[in-house]
């Protein structure tokens, strides 16, 4: 996403005339860009350090509007923006940072929202240092872009706050059905969109609580339940209907959904098979995957045990093995829960860390300890099966590897040993098998994911369309929501004109 | 939301919970389990299902109460509603007529081990159930057993039958006795699924056993259930619940369900400090009712 590409020419044409218009003309010359280059990025305001690890609330607190304002007049408002190439939902960014800076709020969500039905969650978990701030004009000039992220999240928390959530026009009833099967991010925003255009949504859900990864994953310091929530008042307000507790495949099949009148189906069930290493003593007790951990915490609320029923073990010494948002996630969480020591273990080095550069900034203020270069090669336990003890290999770099990034190798005799009692796998999870198994139709590949033609996010059987983490492994929110709002447009022309689509092998 | 039709004691501690689930109860088959979640701050326990009915759209459940959650679920009454109530979940127990076959339960699994039973007898085997109770009170259903049966037998530390001993002992006296069998099912208490695989393994008889670790989301998601099986990790509730007794490694299985050893017990007591919703209305229940 890091690379800048020819953009859509339609897109390209809305662009360019929401660019041509009067106020926009005049906001341009208000401010010269000189001026425009004087003001700093705005810094996110957060709660400090020692006193927010101990706790689940929230770390960011928003820019208030005098700075949000301050931070939409660094934007150039380029003839040729970078920005909107790098967004996966393409918003029009450009216009919603200028609507701020006219303090027309109430515009700029709405301009969001023409694009993104989850943007107070996107302003919040977007890793927008690869996406669109890395190619904002204004990084390339100064090195510094315009925090794009911060205002999306600014705009959406005042709508919410003000309680004014704009309902866009939903188009008149068609009569046609489309089940939505997980409610992840894929999900709500196939469901998003297909209730704007005047279908009947249902979206299935296996756990008790909707959201998917941004309810069992992400922890509440990160993005509090309540805003999560109100995105799902939001989706009801446009008509989409929750079942829950529903786990298709098992409860029911597509193939007994669509005897119940679905008609199209949009498979978004994610990445939910954690890996774990396969070392020794990896079933010890003490040793989670960051699935585990992080579902007791965030969904099933075991931080406030006993209160709520589901334990968590809370360790002393706890190691994190890897570095990506879910290892950060669960490294602060452990800190949280009192850990003394809370360590990320991670076999490459901290360039290559997939993490958002804002994570690694707070895990290492909240007093995060960062091993580089280390790799567990087993665990040991005590007489109690219990973990004590993990050994550890160093590592150095190599050549570069199939995802670009050097590829770390074993230092001989370089083990060591770690005093642990509790450790946490986060290297990654695979797509969730359940559907597949009773939908043999499905073109399933080397990684267990659901293949799809990508120009469509059709998958091999007609009328069924899927994406996000099913598709695409462990990936993020955005390009989850990405696929969603593609998949939507496939599906909403699949069921008006009722001509098949599916990958054809 | 689903709403439970009936939750009663069956015998002191073992409580049957039938709850309202026409998906569910249209779609479950022998060995599958649901999660269930007592209230909005309870866990989500699995449990086998040990009986249904698609026509009346209900899944029965014997429990016995051991934590919260399950002396949660024991003060349930019929009306009430338990916000999660998800399934039918697992892969099924594998029903072929396999020639005899012995079905071993105890505690919580002699409900648990009664679908699988009888779905074997329609299969057309000889089926042998051995029941293990402590003691002649605890024992529930045997009617029901006596009808899908070929022959019923208890283990018991009660002077009342014939056979005193635990299961171990019984089992092996009716490997001896009876000429061949091909097939043993075990579901109980983690110590009685390890009894009774090690008792059959000198004669290589293929024992499955249906375990119930610790799990959270029963889909697969969280990992929690892994149990390692012929030196693989395995995930009970999607690659189970059913394993071969043999190669299951039982000293790592049996830590793994002391995970939350302390927290049970911390959980119990705070819970138990605060004021009950009510009686425990079916402590007084005739034996007609147990013998159902």
């Amino acid at each position: 996403m890091s690379e800048k590409t020819e953009l859509d020419p339609k897109l390209k044409a809305r662009l360019k005339e929401e660019y041509e218009r009067d106020w926009r003309k005049e906001l341009r010359k208000a401010m010269p860009i000189k001026e425009r280059m004087k003001i700093p990025r705005q810094k996110m305001p957060e709660r400090e350090a020692e006193e927010r690890n101990r706790d689940f609330r929230e770390v960011n607190l928003g820019l208030d509007a005098e700075a949000a304002c301050q931070e939409a007049r660094r934007c150039w408002d380029c003839a040729n923006p970078g920005c909107v190439s790098g967004c996966p939902v393409s918003i029009d960014i450009p216009s919603f940072i200028k609507l701020i800076e006219k303090r027309d709020f109430v515009g700029s969500i709405r301009k969001i929202k023409e694009t993104n039905s989850l943007p107070a969650i996107c302003g919040r978990v977007c890793p927008q240092e690869t996406q669109c701030e890395v190619v904002c004009n204004l990084k390339k000039a100064t090195g510094v872009p315009v925090a794009i992220g911060n205002l999306e999240r600014f705009v959406s928390d005042i709508e919410r706050l003000e309680g004014q959530v704009f309902i866009p026009r939903i188009e008149p009833p068609t009569g046609k059905k489309a089940a939505v099967i997980g409610a992840g991010p894929a999900g709500l925003t196939v469901a998003g969109e297909l209730a704007k255009k005047g279908h009947q949504v249902t979206v299935f859900e296996a756990l008790h609580v909707a959201g998917g990864v941004l309810v069992y994953g992400i922890p509440e310091f990160r993005l509090p339940k309540s805003i999560l929530k109100s995105e799902i008042d939001y989706l009801k307000k446009l008509g989409v209907e929750f079942r829950m507790n529903f786990v298709v495949g098992k409860t029911a099949t597509i193939a007994d959904l669509r005897r119940e009148g679905y008609q199209a189906f949009f498979i978004g069930t994610g990445a939910g098979l954690p890996n774990f290493m396969r070392i020794p003593g990896e079933n010890l007790v003490g040793i989670y995957s960051a699935n585990e951990y992080l579902t007791r915490v965030n969904l099933m609320r075991a931080y406030e045990f006993p209160v709520y029923d589901t334990p968590v073990m809370r360790g002393k010494r706890v190691a994190v093995i890897g570095g990506g948002n879910v290892a950060m996630d669960s490294v602060r969480t452990a800190k949280r829960l009192g850990a003394e020591l809370a360590a990320i273990v991670y076999r490459r080095s901290r360039q290559e860390m997939p993490a958002r550069v804002e994570e690694v900034k707070h895990a290492e203020e909240e007093g995060i300890e960062f091993h580089f270069l280390t790799t567990p090669i087993r665990y040991l336990g005590d007489d109690r099966g219990r973990v004590r003890a993990m050994e550890c290999l160093r590592m150095e770099l190599g050549e570069p590897d199939a995802s670009g990034r050097r590829k770390p190798v074993p230092i001989a005799g370089s083990e060591f040993m770690m005093e642990i009692d509790l450790a946490v796998v986060a290297i990654g999870q695979s797509p969730n098998p359940l559907i597949a198994q009773t939908t043999p139709e499905l073109r399933v590949g080397k990684w267990g994911n659901l293949e799809v033609d990508w120009k469509t996010m059709a998958t091999t059987l007609d009328g069924v369309f899927a994406g996000g983490d099913i598709v695409r492994g462990g990936a993020t929110v955005i390009l989850a929501m990405g696929d969603g709002r593609l998949a939507a447009s496939e599906i909403d022309r699949y069921l008006k004109d009722g001509r098949g689509s599916f990958l054809r092998l | 939301m689903a709403e439970v039709v009936r939750q009663k004691r069956l015998v002191p501690n073992i409580h049957l919970l039938e709850v309202y689930a026409p998906q569910v109860a249209r779609k479950c088959l022998p060995g599958q389990f649901v999660i269930v979640m007592p209230d909005e701050q309870g866990e989500r326990i699995p449990l086998t299902i040990a009986d249904w009915n698609p026509e009346r759209g209900t899944v029965s459940s014997v429990f016995m109460i051991v934590g919260t959650s399950t002396a949660k679920l024991a003060r349930l009454k019929a009306g009430d509603e338990v916000p999660v109530y998800v399934g039918p979940l697992g892969r099924p127990s594998e029903i072929r007529n396999y020639g005899t076959v012995l079905c071993a339960g105890g505690c919580f699994g002699i409900g648990a081990i009664y679908p699988i039973a009888r779905a074997l007898k329609q299969a057309g085997n000889r089926v042998i159930v051995l029941v293990d109770v402590k003691a002649g009170y605890l024992f529930y259903w045997e009617n029901r057993f006596r009808k899908i049966s070929d022959r019923l037998d208890v283990s018991s530390r009660d002077s009342r039958f014939d056979c005193q001993g635990y299961i171990p002992h019984l089992l092996k006296g009716i490997l001896e006795e009876e000429k061949s069998i091909d097939r043993v099912i075990a579901i109980g208490c983690t110590y009685l699924m390890f009894s009774c695989a090690e008792a059959t393994r000198p004669a290589g008889i293929k024992t499955l056993v249906s375990l119930n670790p610790i799990m959270v989301d029963g889909t697969g998601m969280c990992g929690s259930c892994r149990v390692t099986v012929d030196g693989k990790t395995r995930f009970a509730c999607v690659d189970g619940p059913d394993f071969d007794g043999h190669l299951i490694d039982w000293p790592e299985l049996f830590s793994r369900r002391k995970f939350y050893f302390e927290h049970e017990i911390h959980s119990l007591s705070e819970w138990e400090k605060r004021p009950p919703r009510e009686f425990d209305r079916d402590a007084k229940k005739t034996s007609d009712e147990r013998k159902d």
